[in-house]
């Protein structure tokens, strides 16, 4: 066959699909809930640009005590804790842990917040500046990943990220995501479901788990889009980042606290 | 580039014999000689795009390699392509190379099951209609190929 041919059944396929998707935009997700939007999806064969940034909103009022939704499903998506057989030999504490829920409470008043607590892709990270290799990166759209092939597992990073959002894998792995690769000897965090929004899912699998419970605490989307939900969120409401004082214009920001 | 050239046209007679699955077409992204002498620089050149630039085309991917190079059991299990005498192992232990990639990378695709109580109907479905390169456009692909060689 020739590689016009190929060409010519490749665009049939992708104009089948994104008509599929356009067809699906406005889906009812679960009972109550619409999904309105559908981020544009970037060509495959693209580079990501600075035109956008990623990040969250998480809002903490409407964060379910006790719900792990959103720390299961990045389990499950990413391989990870109890979406993989991996890591029986290591400790709690050395296990990984790209998420975790975190309660805070006011000893004063004894008010209590649920919320979800994983890599603040900082504008300016930490883990960043301090890594010897150049392995902690920063992707030119906010996401901040760790490049396992040049990793040389020194953790300088995990002592310098103020959120403790980094782990070490301390054993040999081999039940890995096949879009998550991960193994023994390298730092790993929350890749912001890097994968996906490649893929133009616009969303992650911790913002969509709680979506499908019904609470719609996690939001993501494009900083930089004025239009997207979670710029109006952030326009219209007041919004914390946590460590504010360290500078870092965290792209996960949190409501409620 | 140069080639060797005892590699053009006799790549049959060279190194072990390979498993390999012809279910999702008989040819690979590039001639078997040059993917014999190259992969490893396609792999790399993809692995800097992706990772950097989130440029994730299929034709150099890893994952797409795996996708079709992984072969099953008899119970249709998935084989790790780094098991003894598969795909990638046979050839790397026949050439006394250390082979990296799999020491974070999924050596097998990751099988889809709706349930925890999968039938086999269920999962031949997803074999057939989950898998990310389509039977269905391989077999137009063929035919065509097919036509365009008798016109010819």
């Amino acid at each position: 066959m020739s590689d016009k041919q190929e060409q010519q059944i490749d665009q049939s396929r992708r104009g089948f699909i994104s008509k599929s998707t356009a067809a699906a935009a406005i889906s009812v997700i679960a009972p109550g809930i619409t999904l309105h939007q559908v981020a544009q999806a970037k060509p495959v064969d693209e580079a990501v640009t600075s035109k956008v940034r990623w990040g969250m909103l998480i809002d903490t009022n409407k964060c379910a005590d006790g719900c792990t939704a959103c720390t299961t499903a990045c389990q499950t998506e990413n391989g990870w804790g109890s979406g993989s057989t991996d890591e029986q030999n290591s400790s709690p504490e050395q296990q990984a842990q790209w998420i975790r829920k975190v309660t805070l409470k006011n000893k004063s008043t004894g008010s209590t917040h649920s919320l979800p607590m994983m890599c603040q892709h900082c504008e300016e990270p930490p883990c960043v500046d301090v890594c010897p290799t150049g392995a902690s990166f920063k992707r030119v759209d906010g996401i901040v990943l760790v490049d396992k092939h040049i990793c040389i597992g020194c953790r300088y990073c995990m002592m310098a990220c103020p959120y403790k959002a980094r782990s070490f894998i301390h054993e040999a792995l081999s039940d890995q995501a096949p879009h998550s690769p991960r193994g023994k000897g390298t730092v790993e965090s929350c890749t912001m479901c890097v994968h996906k929004v490649d893929r133009g899912d616009g969303t992650t699998a911790c913002a969509e788990a709680c979506a499908k419970e019904g609470h719609r605490a996690i939001i993501f989307g494009d900083l930089k889009d004025p239009d997207s939900e979670i710029s109006k969120t952030l326009k219209s409401n007041s919004t914390t980042q946590i460590r504010a004082d360290l500078n870092l214009n965290t792209g996960v920001r949190y409501r409620g606290i | 580039m140069f080639s060797t050239p005892s590699f053009a046209g006799d790549t049959q007679s060279i190194g072990p014999e390979l498993k390999i699955n012809r279910a999702n077409g008989d040819k690979c992204v590039e001639p078997t000689d040059v993917m014999r002498k190259d992969h490893m620089e396609f792999l790399l050149h993809q692995r800097d795009e992706t990772m950097y630039d989130g440029i994730r085309t299929k034709k150099y991917s890893l994952n797409e390699c795996i996708e079709c190079h992984a072969n099953k059991d008899e119970k249709g299990k998935y084989i790790p392509v780094t098991a003894e005498g598969e795909f990638c192992q046979s050839c790397h232990t026949y050439a006394s190379v250390k082979l990296d990639c799999f020491e974070c990378h999924a050596t097998k695709p990751r099988q889809v099951s709706f349930h925890p109580i999968v039938n086999e109907k269920m999962q031949s479905f997803a074999d057939v209609h989950m898998r990310k390169s389509s039977t269905l456009l391989n077999d137009i692909a063929n035919a065509r190929k097919a036509d365009n060689g008798h016109a010819q």
